[in-house]
């Protein structure tokens, strides 16, 4: 399974590694490998979908941000305030408006069945959703306001937040299954287009939605699943540092442990028969669909699936930082970053999709002080030159970063279009044999 | 009357001025979509640049002193286009053209688009910085008020001049496309290839040198799009990214590659945008005493804040109940 190629570019990759952590402090690297294997997870993800299945999704940060704020539900601290006000009751009512609307929507749909056809049936079902929509809202908005006043936000439930990992992969995959439902027969670049306007809802409805998330104030601190730097201070290791280390190190093992099982997992299913069904799909789905293959419901389960690791992601890099703040979220950090690691590594490779991921965010972090270095050196042969420097190096060294994604995702198009770790197709006869070029 | 001046102000003028920007952007993707078959995601970016550039401009002609009765964010525009179409021809050259070539899939282009996407954010912001900034510092936005000779009409229907500005030269963009598209034998070239590229090459047009009129005229549309919205709104690094879906749900509403059909959907989603966030219960108040039962304060179909999401449904829903969009049939 391991070629040449992939030995050398991991031991690449292990050097580089390296690298960083003797140029950073080792607390710094490893908060840099925590972050690249959560991301490396969500590319994961994306592999599964694009790589797999061939299905564009451009709402990436969508479903990292549900992920997310799984940790925030199920990890927080319990608001007393709401629980103990009329917030709850005023919520269930909400609820119960919104199954009515949609089971008044469903009940529509079926109107066929009883000889309703046509334009007729178009008009009741606009007529379902209207109602639907206006009587949720009805419900929803003074529950909002009131929650908002007499209680902030609904607060968490105070659970472990490895729950809320769990919990944050399966609300991204019931919203995935949601979307796939609605998006999926669409075409590539359309489907693109759909997926990024969904996320850019999730995201306009967490930041607006001050009584679940707490918007623009954001959430702080959601616990962490491992002892933090002060426990283990408090367990006796004096050394703030290395008590850092420790504490940061705990997170990356439980991060690891996570992705192991999942790329194990993964792996199996891609060289067993579903993945063989799945490439088939993928690479004509026409024929496919020939020999009795189920496409649109084979692509909605893959859809599924990569939401899935893309909310568990996302739920590891929220928690992580210990604070949900929704405005913080960018199509480019969350969702474009995640493409240029899938393309990088290699698309239809589980180990390229890794591999693009950690060498990523590796790059995207050392971008910054290197282009500070450079803007530095720049200013000392400007002055010298009896020139204007340039001001705000800080500011303006950080957005280089954003270039050089985008400079990545070119060359390696250009030059490496099947990623540097190429997708392998190995036959029954000849197993190590057969790459496709 | 005075409500229905408001519904004026904000439906009808509102609507009219995002309706010409999502028209013109809508073109230029349309457009590329129709020459070189790849949904371009750097167009909000092309827009945002063509914006920076015109900002550059009007910076160095106030540092000169020349001020005229127009704002100078417009005056520079005859050069800020080029400048732009320039830098539209050199990153096809650069990124698209290769892939093109190699005979990659529209896929590729498009995920290459998103690279470029990200590339000119990086340079935008590395060179005009992430804080918003205005055209108007040294000159007054100038507002226009025009009093309805109408009984109970003491509130004007209030506009500014970049907004005149903008329609204006959206009708003059509309209508020098136009007669490029039907008289020019390049137009011609340009529908012909948008129909059907094979027959096209075969029947001796120049597709290289349709591909680069259809990024001189998107890059040009996109600079004048992005400059009259900055000039309406302010100058930021992400200015054009945030209405790029209302962009691309105006060019699949009119059907990708129809122009004309880009021009109808950007201005059928900048209408259906404002009027569903518009407050209907203003429009009820004159009939207050008439109406037996208590009108809501608030009757917005969509909270502004979700304004986005109008855009949105109305591209899932043309997508599955009309994909080609809504003028089946139209040709160009």
């Amino acid at each position: 399974m391991m070629g040449a190629r992939e030995w050398l570019m991991l031991a690449g990759l292990a050097v580089l590694i390296v690298l960083v952590g003797m140029w950073f402090k080792v607390p710094t690297t490893i908060q840099i490998l925590i972050t690249a294997l959560a991301y490396a997870l969500i590319a994961l993800g994306l592999n599964v979908q694009w790589g797999y299945g061939g299905l564009f999704n451009f709402g990436v940060m969508g479903f990292v941000m549900l992920g997310g704020y799984a940790t925030v539900l199920v990890g927080y601290d319990v608001n007393p305030d709401f629980w103990g006000s009329e917030g709850p009751v005023m919520l269930a009512r909400a609820l119960l408006a919104a199954a009515i609307g949609a089971a008044l929507i469903l009940a529509t749909m079926q109107v066929h069945r009883i000889g309703i056809k046509g334009r007729l049936r178009t008009f009741l079902l606009i007529v379902a959703w209207a109602i639907a929509y206006f009587g949720y809202r009805s419900q929803v908005d003074p529950a909002a306001v009131y929650i908002e006043r007499e209680a902030g936000f609904v607060g968490g439930l105070g659970l472990p937040v490895l729950i809320g990992w769990v919990v944050g992969g399966v609300l991204a995959g019931a919203v995935g299954f949601l979307i796939g439902k609605i998006c999926l027969g669409l075409r590539t670049d359309y489907l693109a287009i759909a997926t990024i306007g969904i996320s850019e809802i999730v995201r306009a409805l967490m930041k607006n939605m001050d009584w679940l998330t707490r918007g623009t104030l954001t959430v702080s601190p959601i616990p962490w699943p491992v002892p933090q730097q002060q426990d283990v201070v408090a367990m006796g290791v004096t050394n703030d540092t290395l008590a850092l280390s420790v504490s940061r190190s705990m997170y990356l093992v439980v991060t690891l442990v996570v992705i192991a099982v999942l790329y194990v997992l993964l792996q199996r299913a891609y060289y067993g028969p579903w993945g063989r069904m799945m490439r088939a799909i993928r690479d004509n789905h026409v024929a496919a669909a020939s020999m009795g293959k189920n496409v649109k419901r084979r692509q909605l389960e893959i859809f599924v699936i990569g939401s899935v690791l893309m909310g568990i992601g996302g739920a590891i890099l929220t928690g992580y930082v210990q604070l949900y703040d929704p405005s913080s979220f960018q199509p480019i950090n969350y969702t474009f970053i995640v493409w240029v690691m899938v393309i990088v590594g290699g698309a239809g490779n589980n180990l390229g999709a890794l591999f693009g991921g950690v060498l990523i965010i590796l790059i995207w972090n050392i971008s910054d002080p290197l282009s500070q270095l450079l803007f530095l050196e720049l200013n000392d042969g400007l002055a010298a030159a009896g020139l204007p420097t340039i001001d705000n190096v800080e500011v303006r060294a950080l957005q280089m970063r954003v270039f050089v994604l985008g400079l990545v995702i070119v060359l390696a198009l250009r030059y490496a279009p099947k990623g540097l770790i190429p997708e392998r197709i190995r036959s029954r006869e000849e197993p190590e044999q057969s790459t496709r070029a | 009357m005075n409500d229905f001046i408001f519904f004026i102000n904000k439906v009808l003028v509102v609507g009219t001025v995002q309706g010409s920007i999502y028209a013109l952007g809508a073109v230029g993707v349309t457009l590329i979509f129709g020459i070189l078959r790849f949904a371009h995601f750097a167009h909000g970016d092309m827009m945002t640049m063509g914006a920076f550039i015109a900002y550059a401009l009007a910076t160095i002609a106030a540092a000169l002193g020349i001020q005229t009765f127009w704002p100078t964010g417009f005056i520079v525009l005859p050069l800020a286009i080029p400048i732009t179409f320039a830098a539209a021809l050199v990153i096809d050259r650069a990124f698209y053209r290769p892939l093109r070539e190699r005979g990659a899939k529209p896929v590729t282009l498009l995920i290459a688009s998103i690279g470029v996407t990200l590339m000119l954010q990086g340079l935008i912001r590395l060179f005009g910085g992430v804080q918003p900034l205005s055209f108007f510092e040294n000159e007054t936005k100038e507002l226009f008020r025009v009093t309805l000779p109408l009984e109970g009409a003491n509130r004007p229907i209030t506009f500014s001049e970049p907004q005149l500005l903008l329609i204006a030269a959206t009708v003059i963009s509309v209508v020098a496309l136009h007669l490029f598209l039907t008289r020019s034998r390049l137009g011609k070239g340009m529908r012909a290839m948008a129909d059907n590229p094979d027959l096209a090459r075969v029947s001796g047009i120049n597709t290289d040198q349709v591909i680069r009129a259809t990024w001189i005229i998107a890059g040009s549309l996109a600079c004048i799009a992005g400059t009259m919205l900055a000039l309406d709104v302010s100058l930021k690094a992400d200015l054009a990214f945030n209405i790029l879906l209302a962009i691309f749900a105006a060019a699949i509403v009119g059907g990708l590659g129809h122009a004309y059909g880009a021009i109808a959907g950007g201005f059928l989603v900048g209408f259906s945008e404002t009027l569903a966030v518009f407050n209907w219960a203003i429009l009820l108040r004159p009939f207050k005493d008439a109406i037996p039962w208590e009108v809501p304060a608030d009757l917005s179909i969509v909270p502004t804040e979700y304004k986005l999401t109008v855009a949105f449904v109305i591209l899932v829903l043309v997508l599955l109940f009309r994909p080609t969009g809504i003028f089946r049939g139209a040709s160009t």
